[in-house]
């Protein structure tokens, strides 16, 4: 009854044996042992989960792993490069955007899904791409400024201006 | 510059932002397998038979217990709560209902399999046969005669009947009044919606009889000593508690559940280490929610516009069961903080507390003190529209004033310091409030554009639990103290150990701050160990805004010690007397010898060498204190809300927050300022959003995400946030405390910001959540406003 897939995640090819239902984030976090995603709700209602699939942030409880079969995969254990962190994971220490850092790999996640869609978002839209993602600590506040710094980070650096 | 008052980034956040950090549910024991929970879908029914036996066979399957075969031998099996108050009726809550099921989500059996999906799908297979009975979930109704009784020993459902202050004396001031004003207000019952859900993971060694939890704990020193005394009952010395990472709290996750005590049985029956993890529904459906109150208040005031007088009764919710601190809440950490910040000459609260077919009601951010605030802000309202005076003026002209503190309210406490105006000045200030009273009479004038409104919030809270006799002799069945341990190693880096538990706040850093000033060492040089029971003596935890004061306090205490003999050792040194050394700058000088003085490292070296050394002082450098607060510390402050409303689809707009607030000193001036912009959120998704509903027979209709509105990002503006500063004068680092300013004052100040808005219909009050549809109702139904 397994199934197998073929998945890269954080630059890493596995092949693994799984159940029809199983979900991916257990995917990532039990078998592949990758517990920087976390679960908050299980029903795609707190992004806790969110992580990159082929560039595209999506809500890794709402999906099965064996859909992810041939995809490649970046979790928040992928985003640094070696020591030096991604200009988000920066952020997020120098403008104290995380609290108990429950949601913030989502967080962090779904900024970068939508840093890659429109690079120098307004307060307002940034605010508006956070609206699947829960956050009960920060109110917010910190995590946009953190996403804004980061933006800004990343085009002075990214250097198409 | 000081470290100490200094924005220094957080330790905790490299281990959190690259995924690193080990909450509970990421952490795998050997052989390790999963609990699931099967909870009664009923809010009362009897519990007529269980049959497990087609669970029992599933796939995976390793047991399967009941309420009648999970707790071994004399043990307890229960959960209980701490704080008694007088008479209060204090029924049983077993771990797994036996006979009567009291709310949606009353544990009756669990299932433990290889992993949660097998555990899960076995959960599903237990067959419990239930008589379902008449349930209230109404804390008013459930007051009334004829309710049904959610416990034989609780008749009428009271669980306790308590007052503060002198009845007869506010009588009389009522019989003076010139003025009088009333209300009758609900404070709605909230899910608190850590994002972390619950979890625990229990290993019992059969070998040595230990038991290790990993708990998603507040204070696991707490759930380790209740453990002993109630549910599991093995010997304190036996069991140990760690708190890894946890992912928020805000009061839920204080309390000892059922859920960590059934992990723990299982795995002590099974031999295998046992993960529980609550679900999202689960966690709504069994975290202590907050709040639910119903209450009646007057308020007498004098011809000139002073109060003279205010009485409150109040029902407040229970739920099925009396949680760990639940009847403080209502109680003692409310009708205390009913005087705000204003001088009152006499004051009466009653509180009745009534077992509903609910989820237990217990402490949830604020505890008490937010529904306080917003009951005394709310008629502090009214009572400015009755004597016609502009709500800032009307809250001035009654401040307790500067020279008065030490104050003594009619309610208990004993204000230690305050001066309440500036930050009502400075929050004036910071939305320009003469320009928006300006605009809003524009608007009013001409009828154009969104209803402005602006509500104000100055509040106090009473935090820094707390004087362990005081809450003693209120009912605390613990002293609300705090330890810290400071070891300092034989190469002068330092290690921390703090009964503190933070979950988020940022302690690593901050108590780091703390020792590093005080020893003048690199920040970097100091380690803070917190949330295990065998690494910390003994600790109470954070929550109630106390681990600065208190916990911060401790280790200030202990550092005092450390440099007593330190002082001792270099005297030794420098032959000179201990009384003549002193410790400035990160050395041990001769006082007026400036060129007689031993280095840090030198004298802690020598604590450990102890080649040259007095003969009566034990080698080492490690000390330990127990710091007990003289009192409640008193944070207070101005908040400012301001609304739009749209006039067609009564949506309700926070245009701007803005608050100015007195924590005393400040540690780390931007984990401050992060404190307050969360709590600000809950306060204002309580006012704008957050219920937890049930329906006539028990249902919780708002139990997932979709249904319970939990503000989002683009639903909130970002905050304006300011300080006055007025130091504790009684703790040494002269802080107050932080974390639940933000929720405690901003309910009022946006309910009263609504309000105000729409008080051309002639509404006077509201109760929360102020959402479209209320709003929009209030407008089209007062019919003697502007259109
Ligand atoms: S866990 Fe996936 S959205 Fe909440
Ligand atoms: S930092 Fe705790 S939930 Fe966001």
């Amino acid at each position: 009854m397994g199934h197998r897939i073929q998945i890269e995640v954080n630059g890493k090819r596995y092949e693994r044996e799984v159940d029809a239902r199983r979900l991916l984030v257990h995917f990532l976090r039990e078998d592949l042992g990758l517990t920087g995603t976390n679960v908050g709700c299980e029903t795609s209602l707190c992004g806790a989960c969110t992580i990159l699939v082929n560039g595209q942030s999506v809500k890794s409880c709402t999906q099965l792993a064996v859909q992810a079969d041939g995809t490649s995969v970046t979790t928040i254990e992928g985003m640094a490069d070696g020591q030096d962190l991604h200009p988000l994971q920066a952020a997020f220490r120098d403008n104290h955007g995380l609290q108990c850092g429950y949601c913030t790999p989502g967080m962090i996640m779904v900024a970068a899904g939508m840093l890659a869609d429109n690079p120098a978002p307004t307060e307002q839209e940034i605010r508006q791409g956070l609206k699947g993602n829960v956050c009960r600590c920060t109110g917010y506040h910190n995590i946009v400024k953190s996403i804004a710094d980061a933006a800004e980070q990343m085009n002075g650096k990214g250097g198409d201006s | 510059m000081s470290v100490f008052g200094a924005s220094i980034k957080r330790r905790e956040d490299p281990a959190l932002i690259t995924g690193k950090g080990k909450y509970t549910d990421d952490l795998v024991r050997p052989g390790m397998c999963f609990a699931a929970i099967v909870r009664s879908p009923h809010a009362h029914a009897r519990i007529m038979s269980i049959d497990t036996s087609e669970a029992a066979t599933a796939p995976g399957v390793i047991a399967v217990f009941t309420g009648q075969d999970l707790v071994r031998g004399e043990a307890g099996g229960v959960v209980p709560t701490c704080w008694l108050l007088p008479n209060l009726v204090t029924p049983d809550h077993p771990i797994l209902a036996k006979d009567l099921v009291r709310h949606v989500g009353d544990g009756v059996a669990v299932v433990v399999a290889e992993n949660r999906y097998q555990a899960h799908d076995a959960a599903e297979l237990v067959e419990v046969d239930y008589d379902p009975l008449d349930a209230v979930t109404d804390v008013v109704a459930a007051l009334e005669p004829g309710a049904p009784q959610v416990h034989a020993e609780a008749e009428g459902n009271l669980a306790f009947d308590w007052d503060l202050g002198d009845k007869e004396k506010t009588e009389a001031a009522f019989s003076q009044a010139a003025h009088t004003v009333s209300v009758d207000l609900r404070n709605s019952r909230l899910i608190p919606h850590a994002v972390e859900p619950r979890g625990a993971l229990a290993e019992w060694d059969d070998a040595k009889g230990e038991l290790t939890v990993w708990v998603t704990s507040q204070n696991p020193h707490v759930h380790r000593l209740l453990m002993t005394l109630a549910s599991i009952g093995l010997p304190e010395h036996k069991i140990r508690v760690i708190a890894p990472e946890v992912g928020g709290g805000f009061g839920s996750k204080i309390h000892h559940y059922p859920d960590e005590a059934i992990a723990a049985w299982c795995a002590m029956n099974t031999g295998r280490p046992v993960k529980w993890v609550a679900t999202r529904s689960e966690t709504n459906l069994t975290d202590a929610h907050g709040r639910d109150h119903a209450s009646h208040a007057e308020m007498a005031l004098d011809a000139e516009g002073r109060i003279i007088g205010l009485k409150v009764e109040t029902k407040a919710a229970m739920g099925a069961y009396l949680s760990t601190f639940a009847p403080s809440v209502p109680t003692y950490l409310y009708g205390t903080l009913l005087s705000g910040q204003y001088d009152i000459p006499a004051i009466h609260v009653r509180t009745l507390g009534a077992f509903t077919h609910t989820t237990p009601v217990d402490a949830y951010r604020g505890a008490g003190r937010p529904e306080a605030t917003f009951l005394i802000e709310r008629i502090m309202d009214l009572g400015a529209a009755k004597m016609g005076l502009d709500p800032g003026d009307f809250r001035r002209k009654n401040f307790i004033a500067p020279d008065a503190f030490p104050y003594a309210t009619q309610v208990a406490l004993e204000y230690d310091s305050g001066n309440y105006g500036p930050a009502l000045d400075r929050a004036l200030e910071m939305v320009g409030y003469q320009a928006l009273r300006d605009e809003q009479a524009e608007r009013r004038k001409s009828g154009d554009g969104k209803l402005l409104g602006i509500g104000l919030s100055t509040f106090i809270e009473a935090c820094g639990l707390a004087p362990s006799q005081v809450v003693g002799s209120l009912g605390a069945q613990a002293g609300l103290w705090e330890s810290a341990k400071v070891r300092v190693h034989p190469t002068g880096t330092i290690t921390v150990y703090s009964g503190s538990s933070g979950h988020g706040q940022g302690h690593e850093t901050t108590f780091a701050q703390i020792v590093a000033d005080r020893l003048a060492v690199d920040v970097d040089q100091v380690e803070v160990v917190q949330g295990d029971t065998r690494e910390v003596q003994f600790g109470m935890g954070t929550y109630g805004s106390r681990s600065a004061a208190v916990g911060g306090s401790a280790i200030s205490e202990a550092v005092d010690k450390v440099i007593a003999k330190g002082k001792k050792i270099a005297a030794h040194l420098l032959e000179a007397s201990p009384d003549d050394i002193v410790f400035e700058d990160g050395a041990f000088h001769v006082q007026g010898v400036p060129a007689k003085t031993q280095a840090w490292g030198d004298v802690v070296l020598q604590a450990y060498l102890a080649h040259n050394y007095p003969d009566d002082l034990e080698p080492g450098l490690e000390e330990t204190a127990f710091y007990n607060p003289a009192n409640f510390t008193y944070p207070f402050g101005a908040h400012i809300a301001v609304v739009e409303i749209d006039r067609d689809t009564g949506h309700v707009e926070l245009r701007q927050y803005a608050c100015c607030d007195d924590v005393g000193n400040v540690i780390n001036p931007m984990i401050v300022e992060g404190q307050v912009h969360g709590g600000l959120a809950q306060g204002i998704g309580q006012a704008l959003w957050e219920e937890a509903v049930y329906d006539d027979y028990g249902q919780l209709l708002t139990g997932t995400l979709m249904d319970y509105a939990l503000p989002r990002a683009h639903m909130l503006p970002s905050f304006d946030t300011d300080r006055t500063v007025t130091p504790c004068p009684h703790n040494p680092l002269g802080v107050k405390g932080v974390g639940e300013a933000g929720t405690i004052a901003s309910p009022a100040a946006v309910t009263n910001a609504v309000v105000d808005a729409l008080s051309t219909f002639g509404v006077e009050h509201l109760d929360m959540p102020l959402t479209s549809e209320k709003v929009w109702r209030a407008m089209n139904q007062s019919g003697n406003g502007q259109g």
